[in-house]
């Protein structure tokens, strides 16, 4: 009943190509935003900021830049904690060398890194494709933290390369507290995420799904495949290691480039496959489900354990916690391929017709 | 030179060991197309099923051997039944993704079993009778160090790929798998049955695995850490190829050997610690000259 476009009349072509081309749905972002930046800091709790809702937008950053390579360019890649290691290491060096250099710079130069280092592990993927490039990327994944650890540049020749993250300043600011780097993230996410969703929608994205769809016949009409492929390997490394460096900087504050394994990895592609591939909105998505799910599953396995009077052992939780993963994405992957994302649009649609369907 | 060779040796037998878990990863491979990443869970929860049985409830070798082989030709059934059919024609890379999901599930399933079999989850050792010692006759003739365990591995996979030539070449239900793995529709058109054909592919994928659990827990424990050999085996295919034995026992060969030369005579340069990434980085320099890798066959695209 409310959310129906009749009357909303489109007489520019700026209109018809606006982001979100009905008015309901402007509403219903604005007011999105509005919650995020007003209502949440003013109403949540320090360990809603540092537990879930800081993790919940960095891994949503790094969930679009996987998005943006698989389920954009279709390039599997078990790289991604990887290149968040890049960039938290980046960034790390660049504050700690180049004296005075503002953070947000940076923390974009570090992302640039992480966009170097994902075109170099890239390459193959001009010869590879599916699997054959997975297994590639995965030796990404045991090569580039390993060399962090080793050479000692990298953290200041800190014990087993263990870096921590300097205090976040901009202009003289620093932002400590839990809700100023909660707004400092949400900031930095939702614009990285408009340019992401603007990029899909433009001819680089376009080509990228091309390749997606079938690479010989993208370059048969004429798409440039190496750079095609390159440029997504470039983005969303770009995507990671900036996910990266606010991983070190707002979230966890010390890193070791080893806590960023192929189990991270694993992680974010599951935000991608519950989420939905080849969906911004479903990075997000994802990145809630992943992260509130083991809070959940610890919390009610608790209460469950209570009221049955058993005693659960150490451990056990994690374990659940795999049991109930690989079952989602077998669940997701047979039921549901395009994910959360997909249900969202489904609802829509229905929406628009309630309560008077055909 | 003798210390080259003894590094050579204990490489190559160590590759062997890497072949045994590859050779489960090529089966399901050349029978169904989809690339198992569950390969390295499902060793580990053959080794669990084994010693379970065999140290918690006491079975000999045999009766316990054949009851955690049943629970692998079940999960393989199950497998095929609850993940792999309702994906049929579906891309590739939805299958492996499945089977990334699979793998978290069969990890998490094995770890319950240990925990409410064993209370914790160390190590357990697994016993076959077999010395991992030095062969006293090549120490004192030869001055090599040649673990007995280590050739006894060897002996096991050559028996194993020589009874799986026998099974794919001489048997009706081989052949039946060659022709699935040729082409699904026409070996569906003569009258395969293909959910048969692949639940005995997982099945005998389970037998590799339970053999492969076997020899690598006797060798470091039955612990979580079997699952990651599967990490390892992973480069041995880069460089075989996804459809060939051959290949499987040949790169795991070449990965055993060039990984252990290459801690001995390169790591100290670098800082050591290089058996994690080198048989991936050597993978990936090779496949950038041979994509299909050593006996893969050549892809060809076809618009």
């Amino acid at each position: 009943m409310l959310y129906r476009e009749a009357g909303q009349f489109k007489t520019t072509y700026a209109a018809d190509q606006q982001l979100f081309p009905i008015r309901q749905d402007r509403v219903a972002v604005l007011a999105l935003l509005a919650v995020a930046y007003v209502a949440v800091p003013l109403l949540a709790a320090d360990y809603w900021f540092n537990a879930i809702l800081i993790p919940f937008l960095v891994f949503a950053l790094a969930a679009i830049g996987l998005n943006i390579l698989t389920g954009y360019a279709g390039q599997l890649s078990l790289g991604s904690a990887a290149f968040m290691a890049v960039g938290a290491v980046a960034a790390y060096n660049l504050e700690l060398r180049v004296p005075g250099l503002p953070l947000l710079v940076s923390f974009a130069l570090a992302g640039v890194c992480a966009a170097f280092v994902g075109v170099l592990f890239g390459l193959p993927s001009l010869r590879i494709k599916g699997f054959y490039l997975a297994v590639a990327t995965l030796a990404a994944q045991f090569f580039i933290p390993w060399l962090l650890v080793k050479v000692g540049w990298f953290s200041n020749y800190s014990a087993s390369g263990v870096i921590t993250a300097q205090p976040m300043a901009i202009l003289g600011y620093v932002f400590d507290q839990p809700v100023e780097r909660y707004l400092l993230v949400l900031t930095i996410v939702a614009l990285l995420a408009l340019a992401a969703k603007n990029m899909v929608r433009s001819a680089v994205g376009r080509s990228w799904m091309a390749v997606r769809d079938m690479d010989v016949a993208a370059q048969v009409i004429g798409i440039p495949i190496v750079r095609t492929k390159l440029t997504a390997f470039a983005v969303s490394s770009f995507y990671c290691g900036v996910a990266g460096a606010l991983y070190a900087y707002a979230y966890v504050g010390t890193v070791q480039p080893e806590d960023l394994n192929l189990d991270l990895s694993f992680r974010i592609l599951f935000m991608v496959i519950i989420g939905g591939i080849g969906s911004i909105l479903g990075s997000f998505l994802g990145a809630a489900f992943i992260t509130l799910l083991p809070i959940l599953l610890e919390v009610g396995l608790h209460a469950a354990a209570g009221q049955f009077g058993l005693n659960l052992m150490p451990g056990t939780t994690s374990m659940v916690q795999l049991l109930v993963f690989g079952g989602l994405i077998i669940f997701f992957l047979i039921v549901e391929p395009y994910g959360l994302a997909r249900l969202w649009q489904v609802t829509k649609e229905k929406l628009r017709l309630w309560p008077f369907p055909h | 030179m003798q210390f080259f060779f003894e590094v050579l040796i204990g490489g190559l037998l160590s590759g062997v060991m890497y072949s045994l878990v590859a050779l489960g990863f090529v089966l399901i491979y050349k029978a169904s197309g989809v690339f198992n990443f569950a390969q390295g869970a499902m060793v580990f929860i053959a080794a669990l099923a084994y010693v379970t049985l065999a140290e918690r409830f006491g079975l000999p070798f045999w009766a316990a051997f054949g009851l955690a082989l049943a629970a692998m030709v079940l999960i393989g059934i199950l497998t095929e039944r609850v993940v792999l059919r309702p994906l049929v024609n579906q891309p590739q890379i939805s299958l492996f993704m499945a089977t990334i999901g699979l793998a978290f599930f069969l990890e998490g399933l094995a770890q319950l079993v240990q925990l409410w079999a064993f209370e914790d989850l160390s190590p357990r050792p697994l016993r076959l009778g077999i010395q991992d010692a030095p062969i006293e006759r090549l120490m004192s003739d030869f001055n090599v160090l040649v673990s007995s365990f280590d050739l006894f591995a060897a002996a096991v996979a050559a028996v194993l790929v020589a009874a799986l030539a026998l099974f794919f070449n001489k048997t009706r239900i081989g052949r039946a798998l060659r022709a699935v793995a040729d082409d699904h529709q026409a070996a569906l058109s003569v009258g395969i049955p293909l959910k048969y054909i692949w639940a005995i592919v997982w099945s005998v994928a389970g037998f590799v695995a339970l053999v492969a659990g076997l020899m690598w827990g006797a060798r470091s424990g039955v612990q979580f850490a079997l699952t990651l050999v599967a990490l390892k085996a992973l480069p041995v295919l880069i460089l075989g190829g996804f459809e060939s034995i051959a290949g499987a026992i040949v790169g795991g060969l070449i990965i055993g050997a060039s990984e252990k030369l290459a801690e001995v005579y390169l790591g100290p340069y670098v800082g050591g610690g290089i058996e994690g990434w080198f048989a991936y980085v050597m993978a990936l320099l090779f496949l950038l000259v041979r994509p299909e890798g050593l006996f893969g066959e050549k892809h060809i695209d076809r618009v």
